[in-house]
């Protein structure tokens, strides 16, 4: 019965089109920025490029080692924006094109029907992660190996770290269809990604960082246990009190992750699944 | 060949914070007939509808399907097909896809999709996008949708709501032919008219209540004859028909006298010696009956 339901979720997801826009967007986006700071970061490290000239000074330069994770994790650190837009419009369409009725003739089990969107979700979420690790690692890796900089993929810290992106792009999408049970009213769904992810988060991130007490609670912020998750972001090396310190181990941060779309999830359950259909 | 089911309201209320769209509304409707849901708009028909189906919860009260809350169904969409009043398509959605996706949610056979698309005539518009079809064509889709499971049991919302001419002929032979293979069929409108050639039994409701139910025949006695009468002078005529005891109203053609035959009414002008310039039986249709009803309701 739910093997049914995730199929009817996914014959959903497929029949219209915002699945492969978001996913070419996805990867043009990750690959022009996995590409252009790949180029400016090995271009420095490799002599090719004269750290004066490209203003960042030896300071903004990340150590040698841990340039290629940092290209890679663009994937997820800066591309994880896109599950959860598929998640929240994937489960608000349902709301809009009053689409709930038919799906809820067809199986009034309306829990079953909701996990089953969110392990679809969490499923295609991966599948963004491999259309953005496509992007951030094929384009990325391309280019630094182009300035003779080590790709590190022979190393196997590295693979750990595609599958870690892999997971965490899944739980994105899960957070997505949480948000979007929780705020049903799509515009207002998207803002709150948009607005969220771009402009709060990141200042809250950067704001916390500054003391100890504050980082102990920043580091529970769901970018940042993503991060934790992946295990390399261009947040946590910018980071003023050594991101390192501050932040989860990778289990945790993908625990942390897992409550958040639960939590969103079940609450949304409640607050709008549930509800009369009218 | 599918077998109808009876379908039961209880004593079935809803409220919408202070307003009761439905209050205790109890009937049944038969297999094997067309059965009218009439009322106003903003009687409660969707709601009560929605209730039936399990998209409403009630608040008190319940409905069922030979006995089975919706949810309690095995096999939903083999039991019972509902088209309701709302357009619940995906515009950038194919037809196709859109009932192949709830073929697969409901565990039914994908060979249904062209079957259904066919029965209603979409067949050549099953691989277009539901935003491109007209407001009949959706209506065709949603009855489409209804057909996947082949249910015995069809609960439709307004669905002659916004189809052409040629679209109401074929619905209302839809209709006959579903309840004459031994289907239940409900079908709900604010208006008699666009029903009456298709049902065998209404059930009326008005705010919530239940005005009236029984054979569409049943709806003729509910109505007392009028005779029309007039004359060149009206005063002398109703002067007569007060002393005669007839009562009456003033109408914009004449004076309108409730009861008698016309043959009465004329007896009654002739011996008093009143010339008479108008003698008819006001002609009170189905429509009529209807709208006495459902104004009747006010008074509740």
């Amino acid at each position: 019965m739910l093997l049914r339901a995730i199929r009817a979720e996914f014959a959903k997801l497929l029949t219209t089109r915002i699945w492969w826009i978001l996913a070419a967007v996805l990867f043009g986006y990750i690959g022009m920025l996995s590409g252009g700071l790949a180029a400016l970061f090995a271009g420095i490290q490799s002599g090719a490029i004269d750290p004066s000239a490209a203003g960042t000074g030896s300071q903004g330069t990340p150590p040698l080692g841990s340039l290629p994770p940092l290209v890679y994790s663009f994937a997820s650190s800066v591309g994880y924006v896109f599950p959860v837009l598929l998640g929240a419009l994937a489960t608000t369409g349902e709301f809009r094109h009053q689409t709930l009725t038919p799906t809820f003739l067809a199986n009034p089990r309306r829990a079953q029907v909701l996990a089953a969107k969110a392990i679809t979700l969490f499923l295609a979420g991966g599948a963004f992660g491999a259309v953005a690790l496509l992007a951030s690692v094929g384009i990325g890796a391309l280019v630094i190996n182009g300035f003779g900089v080590d790709t590190l993929l022979g190393d196997s810290d590295t693979w750990a770290l595609i599958g870690r992106t892999l997971l965490a792009m899944a739980l994105w999408a899960a957070v997505g269809v949480g948000l979007g049970v929780l705020v049903p009213n799509q515009v207002a769904s998207i803002v709150i990604v948009l607005a969220f992810t771009q402009f709060v988060e990141p200042l809250l991130r950067f704001a916390s960082m500054f003391t100890e007490a504050t980082a102990g609670i920043g580091k529970f912020l769901p970018g940042a246990a993503s991060d934790a998750l992946v295990g390399a972001s261009i947040f946590t090396v910018a980071s003023p009190v050594g991101g390192a310190a501050a932040a989860l181990d990778w289990w945790q941060g993908g625990l942390v992750l897992l409550a958040y779309a639960a939590a969103a999830t079940i609450g949304g359950y409640f607050v709008s699944w549930r509800r009369d259909v009218t | 060949m599918p077998v109808g089911a009876v379908i039961e309201f209880s004593n079935i209320t809803k409220r919408f914070g202070d307003v009761t769209a439905v209050d205790d509304l109890s009937f049944t409707v038969e297999p094997g007939r067309v059965t009218g849901f009439l009322g106003p708009n903003g009687a409660g028909k969707t709601t009560t509808l929605r209730m039936l189906l399990g998209l409403v919860t009630p608040g008190s009260g319940s409905a069922t399907f030979g006995g089975l809350r919706y949810h309690d169904l095995p096999h939903p969409l083999a039991t019972v097909g509902a088209a309701l009043e709302a357009a619940s398509f995906h515009p950038g959605r194919t037809a196709r896809n859109h009932l192949s996706i709830y073929a697969t949610a409901a565990g039914l056979p994908q060979a249904r999709v062209a079957e259904v698309l066919r029965l209603v005539g979409l067949a050549e518009h099953g691989a277009q996008r539901v935003g491109g079809y007209s407001l009949g064509m959706r209506q065709r889709l949603g009855l489409a949708c209804t057909l996947l499971g082949d249910p015995g049991v069809l609960v439709l919302d307004e669905p002659i709501n916004g189809l052409d001419p040629e679209g109401i002929k074929w619905i209302r032979g839809f209709l006959r032919d579903m309840a004459a293979e031994g289907r239940t069929v409900l079908v709900s409108s604010h208006l008699l008219s666009e029903v009456q050639q298709s049902v065998d039994d209404v059930i009326i409701i008005a705010k919530g209540r239940l005005v009236h139910r029984g054979p569409l025949s049943s709806l003729e006695t509910q109505v007392a004859p009028q005779v029309v009468v007039d004359s060149p002078d009206r005063a002398a005529l109703a002067s007569a028909l007060t002393q005669a005891g007839v009562v009456f109203s003033q109408g914009r053609t004449g004076l309108l006298a409730t009861a008698a035959d016309p043959a009465r009414i004329g007896h009654i002008a002739f011996t008093a010696g009143v010339e008479v310039s108008a003698l008819h039986r006001q002609k009170k249709g189905l429509e009529d009956a209807f709208l006495t009803l459902v104004e009747g309701s006010d008074s509740l």
